[in-house]
């Protein structure tokens, strides 16, 4: 079994290029007519599993000035030590990183309007992604109804931490537009459409896939992941919120979503807000996830370069997860003190059972062929794994 | 393709916009009536440092990406 | 005849639209009586030959709360010249409203529209709506939401009202 130099860590490269992208999709807040109300906070965040954990800060702050402009600064940072599965079967060592990613967001309101700008840079000693945002909110038919559009254009620079010559690039841009409505006084719903497109070096520079060793079909070869160079996704959700009389909300959410490398989809959500007296609120969510694998994925192929595409990143596999959340929120500060008008301290958590059926767990084959847990490669279990993702934060309204 | 899609979301947007001018619509839930929806616990993004930390997670870790934005509702005051 | 008649009736409507685009109109405040947070019932006509701001509002309102500081000072220095704030709470369950006025008292009465009759009556279309009412009991000025720096505007018109 031959092994890439075993001193590179394999890392989720994903979850860097990702990291932009959740920039470009950096929700639109309140409908136009009013500004939502200066705030900060300072999030603590860790995610565990996998092998992978990933902690750090979060701090955000907004502010407006005469009720027509407002600013907003995020500072967010990822501390990262990981020895996950990809890292375990390509043989390499647990690895520590760090990304630290910073926003600035402006935003004008004029009439029904909000018009918003927003900056974003992520870094890491071997990626950076820079993305820029414009969209617009309007509100129109008696506040009744909001239309959002978006536009963003990410620009990212990959490199391979073992190889300072190496540089790629890639491009996107994204197009989504939303309408929320209000149906009664107690039901609002929203429709959102989001089409992505990335251009450039889309895979993982240290990410490999596996064919069958050509001695010894028990065991596994890895070779250099082979990605298209471009890749267009469209999404659409429909989500819906409603507040029953004893003061309470349940929401639920539906996402469809496909794109050209032929994955398909679908993401449920069904959550339930409770207030409790004055001060305290709880909430619990869960989140179903499915997926269909990407044309060119497969947990082992027969031989080397046996298609154009290769790939073996477990996010392009067959897979679905389930998520379940319970959050606390206590209010302070209600009647103010001082320049805070009112304070909340919160702590969330998740749960995440992620379940693979076209990913397998490789180490199986890793073992020695006569330990009793040996599977020969192709007949390992299929892979899962089950994730504690913690945030416990402060905000304060000033 | 994105262009020929992306010009179809924006003839729908500004079309839809365009019906702005048709503000004859009388709004059924009429402006002293928006209590429940200004409610915080209505809101689809309380915490947005919360919420683009999971959309994060998620999306990191799945191929899917992407409508997550949203809007709307509060008090629909001014 | 009948084309004359339509003339009148697209007249009158066009006089309605543009007054209520213009925002000032002469026509009668409709009369009403509602709860005051007092205990009391409180009548529209009390305040006939005074200069009237009825000031439509609700605690979830962020600009509702915003204002009503301000026109707690334009209450105190006008009403021994013969004018007085009315504030109409329009909220259905007013346990929030109450709470809120504890923490943001005000001398001016303050009615509770629970059942939204009042607002109805008003036409209100947007959260918070200020009615000025002449000492004869006409509506002259309406505003639509507040904005930071209406309270000029609002200050110039109460001054005008109260010199008639």
């Amino acid at each position: 079994m031959s092994l890439l130099p075993n001193k590179v860590p394999n890392k989720r490269r994903s979850i860097f290029r990702i990291a932009a992208l959740a920039a470009l999709a950096t929700p639109l807040l309140a409908s136009a007519g009013v500004l939502p109300d200066d705030r900060a906070d300072a999030l603590y965040h860790r995610y565990e599993g996998g092998g992978v954990t990933i902690q750090g800060p979060s701090v955000l702050v907004r502010k407006k000035m005469a009720e027509k402009y407002a600013i907003s600064a995020n500072y967010y940072q990822d501390m990262i030590t990981s020895a996950s599965i990809d890292v375990e079967v390509s043989g390499a060592s647990e690895y520590k990183e760090e990304r630290d990613q910073y926003s600035l967001g402006l935003e004008y309101l004029r009439g029904k309007t909000t018009y918003n700008l927003n900056y974003t840079n992520s870094e890491e000693n071997d990626y950076e992604a820079k993305t820029t945002s414009f969209g617009i909110s309007q509100d129109l038919f008696g506040d009744l109804t909001t239309i959002t559009m978006g536009f963003s254009r990410g620009e990212d620079v990959v490199g391979n931490s073992t190889d300072p010559t190496f540089e790629q690039d890639i491009d996107r841009w994204s197009y989504r537009v939303g309408v929320a409505q209000i149906l009664t006084k107690s039901i609002i719903t929203s429709l959102n459409l989001e089409v992505i497109t990335d251009e450039g070096f889309l895979n993982n520079p240290y990410r490999s896939y596996r064919y069958f060793s050509p001695t010894d079909d028990r065991l596994f070869v890895l070779a250099q992941e082979i990605y298209p160079r471009t890749r267009t996704s469209n999404a659409v959700a429909l989500n819906g919120r409603y507040f029953l009389p004893y003061r309470a909300a349940v929401y639920g959410g539906y996402r469809f979503f496909t794109d050209t490398w032929g994955i398909r989809a679908d993401t449920f959500e069904v959550g339930y807000v409770q207030p409790i007296k004055q001060q305290w609120t709880l909430e619990a969510r869960v989140r179903y996830y499915k997926q269909d694998h990407a044309d060119f994925y497969s947990d082992i192929f027969d031989r080397v370069n046996q298609q154009n595409f290769l790939a073996r990143d477990k996010e392009l596999s067959t897979f679905n997860s389930v998520a379940f959340r319970i959050g606390a929120s206590y209010e302070f500060a209600q009647s103010g003190w001082r320049f805070v008008k009112k304070g909340s301290l919160n702590l969330f958590y998740d749960r995440i059972e992620f379940s693979y059926d076209d990913f397998r767990d490789a180490r199986f084959s890793l073992l020695p062929s006569d330990n009793a847990n040996f599977r020969p490669a192709g007949s390992e279990p299929f892979y899962e794994f089950g994730a504690n993702v913690v945030q416990a934060f402060v905000s304060i309204w000033f | 393709m994105t262009n020929g899609f992306a010009l179809k979301l924006g003839i729908a947007v500004v079309l839809l916009s365009g019906l702005s001018a048709c503000g004859n619509i009388e709004p059924w839930v009429k402006p002293y009536e928006r209590q429940a929806l200004a409610d915080p616990i209505m809101s689809a993004n309380p915490n947005p440092i919360s919420g683009s930390y999971m959309d994060h997670v998620f999306e990191a870790r799945e191929g899917a990406r992407g409508a997550l934005g949203g809007g709307g509702g509060g008090c629909g005051c001014n | 005849m009948s084309s004359s008649k339509w003339i009148r009736v697209a007249a009158a409507c066009g006089a309605l639209i543009v007054s209520s685009l213009v925002g000032a109109s002469a026509s009668l405040a409709p009369t009403f009586t509602l709860p005051s947070r007092a205990g009391d019932t409180v009548s529209l006509e009390q305040f006939k030959g005074k200069v009237v701001m009825l000031n439509f509002w609700a605690s979830w309102c962020g600009p509702c709360r915003t204002e009503m500081p301000l026109l707690e000072q334009m209450h105190k220095r006008y009403s021994a010249l013969g004018f007085s704030m009315v504030g109409v709470n329009v909220e259905a369950n007013t346990k929030d409203a109450e709470r809120w006025l504890q923490d943001t008292p005000v001398s001016f009465p303050v009615l509770f529209d629970r059942d939204s009759k009042v607002s109805k009556l008003y036409d209100v279309s947007a959260m918070p709506s200020t009615v000025f009412i002449d000492r004869k009991g006409n509506i002259r000025y309406l505003h639509r939401g507040y904005k930071a720096g209406d309270e000029g505007e609002y200050l110039n018109q109460i001054r005008a009202l109260l010199k008639e």
